[in-house]
C-alpha cells in the first residue's frame, strides 16, 4: 500500500561550497519518522521526469529531495540551465558530491527524518549515485538505475570534471547497493554490468543487481519510447522494497 | 545514455524565438549541437541544437530537439536549399 497524502515544495538547501541551492522536496504527510532519498537527475536536468520520480518516492512513503544540480546556471528555466551546463562540459564530480552531501544534510535536519538517507539516480545520475555511495560518508543505501561510465573504457571520458572512473572507488562502498539495468542497454552494456558485479563480489560488498530482458536504457521514463510497463513496474517494486529494507520502514496508508 | 558531447560551430546570422530573451530578432554567433536525451521531445534520444549569441554571454537560446531521422532529413534539406539557391542567385538556374 502506498501513502496517499504528500506535500511537495521547492526548498533552498546548502550545496557545495556553501552555495544556496534549490531542490524539490516531496514527503508523505505522515507523523511517522521516514527515511529520505536524494534523487539525482540525469543530464537533461531538473525536468518533469525527476519531479515525477520524487513524487513517486513520497507516494511510497519516503521523503525525497531532488536537487537542481544546475542551479548555478540560473536564472532561467531548467532546460535553459541544462543547456548552459552542457555547453560548459557538464558539472564536475566534486561539485555534485558536495551538492548531494548538502541534500543529505537537509533530509537529516527535517523533523520527519528517521536519520537514514539513500541516494538514487538515473543515467548520469546513476553514475553519480555509485560515486556518492563510494565516496561520501553516512550514505545508508544507494540505487543506481542504469548509470553509464561506472566502468570507463574510453580514456577521453576521464576529464578534469570527471577525473576518476567510479569503479576504481568501489573499495570505499560501505552501504547496500541496488542496481537496475536493461539487457538491451549499450551504456552500461550487459558486459559492463557483469564486470561491475564481479568487482563488487570480489570486494565482498552488499549489493543486488536486477537485469531485465526486452528493455534498454531508461525504461522507467513513461513519456519516451523506451518505457516498458511490465519491466518498469517490476523494477520499481524492487526499488521500493530495497529502500523499505535499508532506510525504512516506509510510511504506509492504513 | 547521457552524453557530454557538444559540437560547437561558429555562425553568422540572426534568430528569433518566442522566449523572453529572444522575442525579437537577435544576432547569433554560435550553435551547440548534441545528441542526448531530450528535455521535451517524446524520444529516447534527440538531436539538439541551441542557437546562441556567445558574444553577449550566451544566456538566451533558440532550441530545437529533433529525432535522428528527421534531423538527417533537415541536413539534406539545408544542403538542397543552399545548392539550389546559390545556383539561382548565380544566374545558373536551369529551370
Amino acid at each position: 500500500m502506498s501513502y496517499l497524502g504528500m506535500v511537495t515544495e521547492i526548498v533552498p538547501f546548502t550545496a557545495h561550497n556553501g552555495d544556496k541551492g534549490q531542490a524539490n522536496y516531496a514527503r508523505p504527510t505522515t507523523k511517522e519518522m521516514v527515511g529520505g532519498v536524494v534523487l539525482i537527475h540525469h543530464m537533461p536536468g531538473w525536468d518533469d521526469w525527476i519531479q515525477e520520480a520524487a513524487r513517486k518516492l513520497a507516494h511510497y512513503g519516503f521523503a525525497c529531495i531532488a536537487p537542481d544540480l544546475y542551479f548555478r546556471e540560473g536564472p532561467g528555466s531548467p532546460d535553459d540551465c541544462a543547456a548552459r551546463s552542457r555547453a560548459k562540459g557538464g558539472v564536475t564530480d566534486e561539485q555534485v558530491m558536495g551538492d548531494v552531501a548538502g541534500a543529505m544534510a537537509f533530509l537529516r535536519a527535517q523533523a520527519n527524518s528517521n536519520g537514514k538517507v539513500a541516494v538514487m539516480g538515473f543515467c548520469s545520475g546513476g553514475r553519480q549515485t555509485y560515486l556518492a555511495a563510494c565516496s561520501l560518508n553516512h550514505v545508508d543505501a544507494a540505487v543506481d538505475c542504469w548509470g553509464g561510465r561506472v566502468i570507463v573504457e574510453d580514456p577521453a571520458d576521464i576529464t578534469p570534471a570527471r577525473p576518476v572512473a567510479p569503479i576504481e572507488l568501489t573499495s570505499g562502498l560501505n552501504c547496500p547497493l541496488l542496481g537496475i539495468f536493461g539487457n538491451d542497454d549499450a551504456n552500461p552494456s550487459p558486459k559492463q554490468v557483469n564486470d561491475t558485479e564481479a568487482v563488487l563480489k570480489k570486494l565482498g560488498k552488499t549489493y543486488e543487481f536486477h537485469r531485465y530482458d526486452g528493455v534498454g536504457h531508461g525504461f522507467f521514463a513513461v513519456d519516451r519510447p523506451a518505457y516498458k510497463p511490465e519491466q518498469a513496474k517490476a523494477a520499481w517494486q524492487k526499488v521500493i522494497d530495497f529502500l523499505d529494507k535499508t532506510i525504512g520502514p516506509r510510511a504506509r496508508f492504513s | 545514455m547521457c552524453s557530454y558531447i557538444v559540437e560547437k560551430v561558429a555562425l553568422y546570422g540572426s534568430a528569433k524565438g518566442s522566449s523572453k530573451g529572444l522575442a525579437e530578432w537577435k544576432s547569433v554567433d554560435t550553435a551547440h549541437v548534441y545528441f542526448d536525451h531530450p528535455y521535451h521531445a517524446p524520444l529516447d534520444h534527440a538531436l539538439g541544437i541551441d542557437f546562441i549569441n556567445q558574444a553577449n554571454g550566451g544566456q538566451d537560446r533558440i532550441a530545437i530537439e529533433l529525432s535522428a531521422e528527421t534531423a538527417r532529413e533537415l541536413v539534406k534539406a539545408i544542403t538542397a536549399a543552399l545548392d539550389r539557391g546559390e545556383m539561382e542567385h548565380a544566374g545558373l538556374n536551369q529551370y
